[in-house]
């Protein structure tokens, strides 16, 4: 045996990785902006899982939020877009490989206004991937414009107001088909991490409106996005626990207490409802809350929708279980005889 | 005077006995809607089944039913398949445009026409062959709905009397058009054929000279329309992820391939099929998916016409800065918005040389032919991946949506190549890699694909603003290095795009330069120009962009070189100035047409001969 002093064994998850793998590179976002807290829930919640980095796609469309997988999982692919077409080209990317796992993120400038229709448009197709929007009421990149999720009233450091009514990226996603749909707030770390979780393991488009504070340009008195604000005015729908698939799951929970969700990957959500009487597998009530919650100036964090059952875009277009962008050219080039027998029909 | 004074029996004895065979074009004038199209094929299929060189062009609306449609069929024994603009014989089937149809024929022309119309009192220099459509469409057809569409094969059938097209072939055409499955409406048609033949036969005495007579130039021949063939193409290329939103020209690319991949490309065993097809919510998306697609290692393609390029001009950017391959066809038409969307033009040249802001130029594959448009999208496949860019395949309306006589397709001989892509064990292997690091030389970097198993295969993809090892960075010398190996890409490319093709004649000192659907208009004005002024000219057809040193070379050999140009603003001509030496420039003529119709030879050699002061 050997007498020298064995160094301390690295702390691993799962697939033997350490959590340093599943960083990015430094951060050069504002010091205290929401979006780089969004970011550490990312290295910890896949270090966790041990998902296989080299199986996470990042993609990304153009704002401070979109440049932030940058600073995640450095060892994954990742392409950062053009601005509001995140959506198409993931769409493109987890067709030509189904095996992937994406991870999109986008800005709310991003997604509600010149991303909305690639955004609506992924959410009517049930593409399965994660899709976080990382809301801070404005353009941080362009320095603080309005965008279309800022309240009514809320007002720019300039003190200009915000006259029209905002999008609930939720609601949208809620209305035409995503099949989990939950809002968090950069600040609430436990709360974050277990809906990250569960986007990680659901099969089908989770849709994560994360608040997320622009310190630069959104940060003060009158914000409506504001981390002030969000602490006085953020309405926890939900207790989430997140129970790997690992992990042993035997505990009974008692009737009525909480709900169970086994997820795709045979983890487990277990939501239990605080306050009010709430049903996260009904989308009709998920809307109602929505609106609830605005008219009284609150946001509603938590899981909104769970659908497990909904078949994805991949299974609407029968794709193989490999990834068709590699097929080998036997099963994509059709044979001398096919040429043939249509070139036959068309003597 | 009026030629209407005219009367009928002088101009028209200065044709007696003159016959024209194998050698006109036969119009048929209809309303959109009116179910003509199968009577339309049916009669150019007969045609091209005796053997005879045919092309079929519909010059259509852009309406869904009402509006005046002409399909032209041109028979040319010398396998001239290019628009001629004079008609010879005309099928005046619609009373809106039926008065203008016949004052614009020249003197000698045949005109069969609804007889209601009266149209033989318009002028007395044409040979006029009434029918009564109504009168004979009632006792072949009871069912008064079908009537509309089965009244068309009447025309089949009088045209064929006064043709002498045999009625076997029209009846092995009609089958052929029907398929097996729609017999009864085969049978419903035939009999319509019949009918107007029988009338013709019976009534009417051919005195118009144009006939045809079997020949022997078909034999094997297919015939087909360029976005089938792309879409062919394209299946044959191994496509595995296609993206598209409607837009005439282009639907039917995909609309077809739709048909074949649903029939050759799921596999019997599983039921899976080994494709994607998705129809975008609009371009923005459909190329954005199409380069995710090719970023993740599909052969990926998206169609459209201009104003979807117009949209997709950003995302094409970041696809020439990310070099991510994937193949574009753009059917090329007139104008944005309402305008002329169903009329052809090559018009998006300049745009899509230069697609988006920035620096960029990007590869184009021009095919001429039916053959073309198949082993050209197979070559814009392997060429894409070769180097790491969207390449275009630029067709027009007139190849990509009439019927063109082809040989049939060749079968690829060459086994893809996927291009530089490292897998797992090549990482290993090499410890690493600099995703836009010039290893070899020809400004083409090695990738890795999303979902590569190996902690070494991933990196960042963005826009201009990145390093040889793919990391953001803002330095000037980073950024200029960038662009230099791009350009250099770019010069390399001019060695492997499709070459010219050349036809050179003996003595010619003037040329004659021109790309795709030209070619046809192109090389009869050659023959025009030898046969009627005794000027020899020689011909190079390019085939893709950038240029090859073929063309700087072929303009040095002539004294003037005609650029042909399907657009207003001589684009081709422009972007050659663009990289040719002033001496050279000096030689350039352009020749345009604009009108929206697929231009001709006499167009072409009227503009040479005047500019050649002949
Ligand atoms: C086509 C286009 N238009 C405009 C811009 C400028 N632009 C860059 S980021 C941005 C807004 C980003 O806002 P958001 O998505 O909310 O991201 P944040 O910076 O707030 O995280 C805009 C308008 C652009 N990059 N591209
Ligand atoms: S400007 Fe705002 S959004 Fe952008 S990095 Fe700074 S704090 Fe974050
Ligand atoms: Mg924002």
């Amino acid at each position: 045996m050997s007498t020298a002093a064995a160094p301390p064994p690295k702390k691993t998850n799962r697939i033997g990785l350490e959590v340093l793998s599943y960083k990015g590179s430094k951060t050069t976002l504002c010091a205290g902006c929401g979006h780089n807290a969004i970011s550490e829930r990312v290295v910890e919640c896949f270090y966790e899982l041990g998902v296989e980095p080299w199986r996470v796609a990042k993609l990304s469309g153009i704002g401070c939020s979109s440049k932030s997988p940058a600073y995640f999982l450095g060892l994954s692919h990742s392409f950062n877009g053009v601005h509001g077409r995140m959506p198409a080209l993931a769409t493109g990317a987890i067709l030509a490989n189904s095996s992937l796992l994406g991870l999109g993120v986008s800005g709310d400038g991003d997604t509600a206004s010149i991303g909305l229709g690639q955004f609506m448009h992924m959410v009517r197709r049930n593409l399965p991937m994660i899709y976080i929007i990382e809301d801070n009421g404005v353009y941080g990149l362009t320095k603080g414009q309005f965008s279309a999720t800022a309240n009514v009233g809320s007002t720019l450091k300039t003190g200009a107001a915000n006259d029209l009514p905002p999008f609930d990226c939720c609601a949208l996603a809620l209305k035409w088909g995503a099949t989990f749909v939950a809002r968090s707030f950069s600040g609430d770390k436990k709360q974050l991490q277990a809906i990250l979780k569960t986007a990680i393991s659901h099969r089908g488009l989770s849709v994560i409106d994360v608040v997320s504070p622009c310190v630069t340009f959104n940060d003060h008195q009158g914000s409506t996005k504001s981390y002030a604000y969000m602490k006085e005015h953020d309405l926890v729908l939900n207790e989430l626990d997140y129970v790997p698939a690992q992990d042993d799951i035997a505990v009974e929970i008692p009737e009525g207490e909480a709900m169970d969700v086994r997820l795709h990957d045979g983890s487990h959500l277990r939501i239990r409802k605080l306050g009010r009487d709430f049903d996260p597998t009904n989308r009709l009530a998920a809307l109602a809350a929505i609106e609830d919650a605005e008219s009284k100036g609150e946001v509603l964090t938590g899981v909104l929708y769970v659908n497990t059952g909904k078949p994805t875009f991949l299974d609407l277009l029968n794709l193989p279980a490999e990834p068709i962008a590699t097929l080998p050219e036997s099963r994509v080039r059709p044979s001398r005889a096919v040429l043939e027998e249509v070139m036959e029909e068309l003597r | 005077m009026s030629t209407l004074e005219v009367s009928p029996a002088e101009p028209l004895s200065a044709h007696a006995g003159r016959s024209v065979v194998n050698d006109f074009s036969l119009q048929v004038a209809t309303v959109n809607g009116s179910g003509s199209q199968t009577a339309n094929s049916v009669l150019m299929r007969a045609i091209f089944q005796m053997g005879i060189p045919v092309s079929g062009k519909n010059m259509f609306p852009s309406n869904i039913a009402g509006l005046p449609t002409w399909f032209t069929i041109r028979a040319s024994k010398y396998g001239y398949v290019g628009r001629r603009k004079e008609i010879d014989f005309l099928v005046a089937m619609n009373p809106e445009t039926a008065r203008e149809d016949v004052m614009k024929l020249e003197a000698g022309a045949a005109v069969v026409y609804d007889e209601p119309l009266k149209l033989s009192q318009l002028r007395g220099d044409l040979h006029f062959y009434p029918v009564p459509f109504d009168k004979l469409v009632g006792p072949v057809c009871p069912d008064a709905k079908l009537r509309k569409l089965v009244r068309n094969m009447i025309y089949d059938g009088v045209v064929a009397w006064l043709l002498s097209i045999e009625m076997e072939e029209v009846h092995r055409a009609l089958v052929k058009q029907f398929g097996k499955r729609k017999a009864k409406a085969a049978e419903l048609n035939w009999g319509a054929a019949q009918a107007g033949f029988d009338y013709a036969s019976k009534t009417l005495t051919k005195a118009d000279p144009c006939r045809v007579e079997r020949m022997n130039a078909t034999a094997g021949k297919i015939i087909v329309d360029g976005n089938a063939a792309c879409a062919l193409g394209a299946m044959f290329a191994g496509v595995t992820v296609v993206t598209w939103y409607p837009i005439t020209p282009s639907s039917s690319l995909v609309e077809t391939l739709i048909g074949y991949m649903r029939r050759f490309r799921v596999e019997p065993e599983t039921g899976k099929a080994t494709y994607a097809i998705v129809q975008a919510e609009d371009e923005l998306a459909s190329i954005g998916m199409a380069l995710g697609a090719g970023w993740a290692g599909a052969r990926s393609m998206t169609a459209t016409a201009g104003p979807g390029l117009s949209l997709m001009s950003e995302f094409i950017g970041l696809g020439y800065y990310a070099e991510v391959p994937a193949v574009i066809y753009d059917v090329e038409r007139v104008g944005p918005s309402t305008g002329l969307p169903t009329r052809t033009q090559q018009g998006d040249l300049l745009m899509t040389a230069f697609l988006s802001h920035g620096d960029t130029k990007h590869p184009m594959f021009f095919p001429c032919s039916m053959e073309e448009c198949f082993t050209m999208s197979i070559e814009a496949f392997e060429f894409a991946e070769r180097f790491q860019t969207p390449v275009f395949i630029l067709t027009d309306l007139d190849l990509g949506m009439n019927n063109w006589m082809s040989d049939p397709f060749p079968y690829p001989e060459k086994p893809m190549n996927r291009g530089k892509v490292l897998t797992a064990e090549d990482l290993d292997r090499l410890g690493g890699f600099a995703r836009y690091l010039d290893v070899d030389g020809d400004g083409v970097g090695y990738r890795t694909l999303p979902g590569t198993n190996h902690t070494k295969a991933g990196y960042f993809t963005r826009g201009s603003g990145h390093n040889e090892n793919a990391q953001y960075t803002e330095r000037e010398d980073d950024y200029i290095n960038n662009m230099d190996r791009l350009a250099h890409k770019f010069e390399v490319m001019r060695s492997h795009v499709p070459e010219p093709a050349e036809e050179t004649r003996a003595g010619a000192r003037i040329g004659i330069i021109a790309i795709g659907s030209s070619d046809y208009a192109a090389r009869e004005s050659c023959d025009q120009l030898q046969a009627e002024y005794g000027v020899a000219v020689s011909y190079l057809r390019l085939r893709a962009y950038p240029f090859t040193k073929h063309l700087e070379e072929f303009i040095r050999r002539h004294d003037r070189v005609y650029v042909i140009d399907q657009n207003r603003d001589a684009q081709l001509l422009m972007l050659m100035r663009m990289e040719l030496e002033p001496d050279l420039i000096a030689r350039l003529r352009s020749v345009r047409y604009y009108g929206g119709m697929p231009i001709d030879a006499r167009t072409i050699t009227d503009t040479i001969v005047k500019q050649e002061g002949k």
